[in-house]
């Protein structure tokens, strides 16, 4: 409805701005078409910023109709509209808010951090970005064209089969999850192989920044979590396209079967999205400390047995199932023991602060938001391991209270954390530092305004995802849930502001290549950070490189340390299969056969015309860097 | 500078290991479901063992052809590859004919994929396989393309080198189908 008239409006006012300012070929030949990590960086980021209020505002729908839908009260929507709502709502806040922050920060970070030019796989990395798009734009082209799924964001069937959800909307859901999570499938194996084989001379493991070990890990856990997603979504179409009986309720299907697989994603999919907050911790807290990282050994033991663990948990979703005692003893014990790694982390980086020069800059107050709120949400993460109470909290506001608890709490908190940090070396700026605390700490008030109610409602017997209720003692706590929301609005508003105002002021906000007086290799660089990254390759000889280099007094570099650099060509074939893809799965949705046939050879026609390209890069000599070098360093 | 290959080579393993997790889900979903045939029959009336042994010898000596070519591309014996590799393609829609015709002949027989949930499952797990192995067709019959259009004697190995070790994965895929899906279903 008012999506419906709002998104074309808005969509409609950019392209004019565009026009209007004869930015359409720049944006072409500058972002569209480029495979540097850094700009690919800020378009994940960008889009994920963009989803974040989007996903906001669907928070404020669905507190809105529960802080109303109490005995007597009106209904806002209709019950059916609610549920799309909170179906989006949670496959924009994981997919498309969380997942692209997440690739925001790797696509910035991680090449600058172990010292090299460019990821692995250029092209692939773009390839990786389009496709996310196209999954951004299915999920929010369905509030215009259909609807979307009523299923919850794991789509539980056999409500999502064929028999329960006829429309297109679970078919949305499907198809956008697909393209988004096959490009971050293929951003999975390319950081992997970035960090593997691209490390400057000299950085071993064991000196490599703690961010980069997360990067590390949860690319491990995204090649292997996530072709489970495919396989999961792939069967569930085909029940839905093709009538066949994987988890239907007839013709011998078992629904179980659907939630223990979903579930085998899904679960190392938080940690997937978690790990990379711990890593931006660990470099915040080190650096705004002023002291090295306490326990960096058993920070990455703790990182490795999280990824382990985090494979055998998955049942602990569905202790409900009935799966017998002793198979939900062991999922309950081994969640249990996550608690352990996770708990020498917050150990480490108190310690790490402990008899440090700490200044308190924003990243920090984000951290020490964080320190609470994710203890406050692991304890009753721990309380749900113990499968007797999960039975009585199972699928109820407890629950939800939970995972926001740990979600808001360490993802979001993390992330925002980083952007933060990192936003000068990107922009060359800093953002504003009064409206970033502003922003944390009605973040922080409003997660707990917002949440601790639930804490109650869920022990109080509320069902998670309801929208009327008969008992009148409930509507407080929905009224403040309802208030906490908006106070978190607030501070999404103070972000969007932070960054008009940053921008408007940018000549005064300017920063230096180290702003923060930082420990690791990306702080040696100009900021912004220039295309080509190192004008020449670090060599690094011990953790946190720079710091000890700054102690010693940075050498200028000779004339002669300057060589050719080699950089991979920008090309349109990216953000062309990626729109391919996107009409792949529309057609699909729509049982369009002649396009699916029609863009699928398009695509696989253009994958071996990129194949066969054998000449996808170009040099700048060795005389020009050095140029562009003493230029961006004076 | 990292080499192109070491990395194209690394990254395309772990491409491997992710695609071994694909099938690995649909092996946990067909051993699942293999029971739950809707009343209909089950593995041992549907299946020919003869049919899929001959299938099987097929695919194996294809992996062994492909081998060949192998080490007349290293030994820059241009046109022994070309051989080569076109005998695996032979061999490769060789297999593929037979798998559709036992597709087909199932289907005409009403024991298609909509009949039960373990015929779901088993024409979703060996057609994935199928699928790779049209992939690797494809695949193949560019590089005999790429090698006529340019002959750059360095690419083409490094691509070749991807293709042979796809090849072969498909194969220790389609070992496991022979094993779970039919020997076991069989008995």
């Amino acid at each position: 409805m008012g999506a419906a008239i709002g998104m074309p409006l808005t969509l409609v006012a950019i392209a004019a701005a565009i026009t209007y300012f004869k930015k359409w070929g720049y944006l072409w030949r500058e972002w569209i078409t480029t495979v540097d990590a850094k700009r690919i960086g800020i378009m994940y980021g960008s889009v994920a910023i963009i989803m974040l209020a989007r996903g906001v505002f669907d928070a404020l729908m669905i507190r809105s109709q529960t802080a109303l839908g109490g005995p007597g009260g009106s209904h806002l929507f209709s019950t059916d509209t609610y549920q799309q709502v909170f179906t989006s709502h949670g496959v924009i806040m994981i997919f498309f808010v969380a997942m692209g922050l997440m690739f925001a920060l790797f696509n910035i970070a991680v090449p600058l951090m172990i010292g090299t030019r460019d990821v692995a796989f250029p092209f692939l990395n773009a390839v990786s970005f389009w496709l996310f798009f196209a999954g951004m734009i299915l999920v929010n082209g369905s509030l215009i064209f259909g609807g979307f799924s009523i299923g919850g964001w794991l789509g539980y069937p056999p409500l999502t089969e064929l028999q329960y959800s006829p429309g297109p909307g679970v078919d949305y859901w499907i198809w956008s999850l697909q393209i988004a999570g096959i490009g971050s499938l293929l951003s999975g194996i390319n950081f992997f192989v970035t960090i593997l084989k691209h490390r400057a001379p000299g950085m071993t493991f064991m000196r490599m920044p703690i961010f980069v070990w997360s990067v590390l890990v949860t690319t491990v856990l995204i090649m292997i979590a996530f072709p489970m997603l495919t396989a999961s979504l792939a069967l569930l179409s085909l029940d839905r396209l093709m009538g066949m009986h994987f988890f239907t309720s007839l013709g011998g299907g078992n629904p179980m079967m659907y939630i223990n697989l979903i579930w085998a994603w899904g679960h190392p999919e938080v940690y997937i999205l978690v790990m990379p907050a711990f890593g931006i911790f660990s470099e915040v807290v080190a650096t705004f400390s002023r002291k090295k990282l306490f326990g960096y050994k058993t920070m990455v033991i703790a990182l490795i047995a999280i990824m382990f663990f985090s494979f055998v948990v998955w049942q602990h979703h569905f202790f409900t199932m009935g799966a017998g005692g002793d198979v939900n003893a062991f999922f309950g014990i081994m969640t249990m023991i996550i608690a352990i790694p996770t708990g020498v982390k917050l150990f480490n980086w108190l310690f790490t602060m402990y008899r440090g020069r700490i200044s308190f800059a924003s990243p920090m107050v984000w951290f020490m938001c964080f320190a609470v709120t994710f203890t406050i949400g692991g304890v009753t993460g721990v309380l749900m391991a113990v499968p007797a109470i999960d039975f009585q909290v199972h699928n109820t506001l407890f629950l939800v209270a939970h995972f926001h608890n740990v979600i808001i709490g360490g993802v979001v908190f993390g992330y925002l954390a980083a952007i933060t940090y990192w936003f000068p070396k990107m922009f060359g700026f800093h953002l504003h530092e009064g409206l970033g605390k502003a922003a944390a700490y009605f973040w922080q008030v409003g997660f707990l305004l917002a949440f601790m109610p639930l804490y109650a409602l869920g022990l109080m017997g509320a069902v998670r995802r309801l929208d009327n209720y008969s008992d009148p003692t409930w509507i407080p706590f929905f009224i403040v849930s309802a208030v906490g929301v908006v106070v978190v609005g607030v501070g999404i508003a103070c972000q969007l502001l932070q960054i008009a105002y940053s921008i408007w002021k940018r000549k005064e906000l300017r920063a230096s290549g180290d702003p923060w007086d930082g420990r690791t290799l990306e702080w040696s660089v100009p900021s912004p950070a220039p295309f080509y990254n190192y004008a020449i390759i670090p060599t690094v000889s011990r953790v946190d490189e720079w710091w000890y280099q700054k102690q010693e007094g940075v050498k200028a570099p000779k004339d002669s340390d300057y060589k050719d650099i080699v950089l991979p060509k920008n090309t349109s074939f990216g953000f062309v299969i990626g729109m391919t893809a996107f009409v792949f799965s529309g057609a699909l949705i729509w049982h369009i056969w002649w396009l699916v046939i029609v863009s699928f050879i398009a695509v696989v026609v253009m994958i071996i015309m990129r194949t066969m390209d054998d000449f996808t890069e170009y040099t700048i000599p060795a005389a020009e860097v050095m140029k562009m070098d003493k230029e961006a360093r004076a | 500078m990292v080499a192109k290959r070491d990395k194209a080579q690394l990254g395309f393993w772990l491409y491997l290991m992710t695609d071994s997790m694909l099938f690995t889900s649909l092996f946990a979903t067909y051993m699942i479901l293999r029971n739950s045939t809707n009343g209909g029959p089950g593995g041992s009336e549907l299946f020919s063992m003869s049919f899929v042994l001959v299938e099987t010898l097929i695919l194996l000596t294809s992996s062994y052809v492909c081998g060949l070519a192998n080490l007349a591309i290293h030994n820059g014996r241009k046109k022994e590859f070309v051989m080569y590799l076109g005998a695996t393609i032979a061999l490769g829609i060789a297999f593929l004919t037979m798998e559709l015709t036992e597709f087909g002949k199932l289907i005409a027989e009403g024991h298609g994929p909509q009949a039960s949930a373990f015929l779901s499952a088993f024409f979703t797990l060996v057609g994935t396989h199928g699928l790779h192995i049209t992939v690797g067709l494809i695949w193949a019959m560019v590089l005999i393309w790429a090698l006529y259009r340019q002959g750059r004697q360095e690419d083409i190995l490094r691509k070749f080198s991807l293709f042979a070790v796809f090849w072969h994965f498909l194969d220790i895929v389609w070992i496991f189908i022979f094993t779970i899906v039919y020997v076991m279903g069989v008995k």
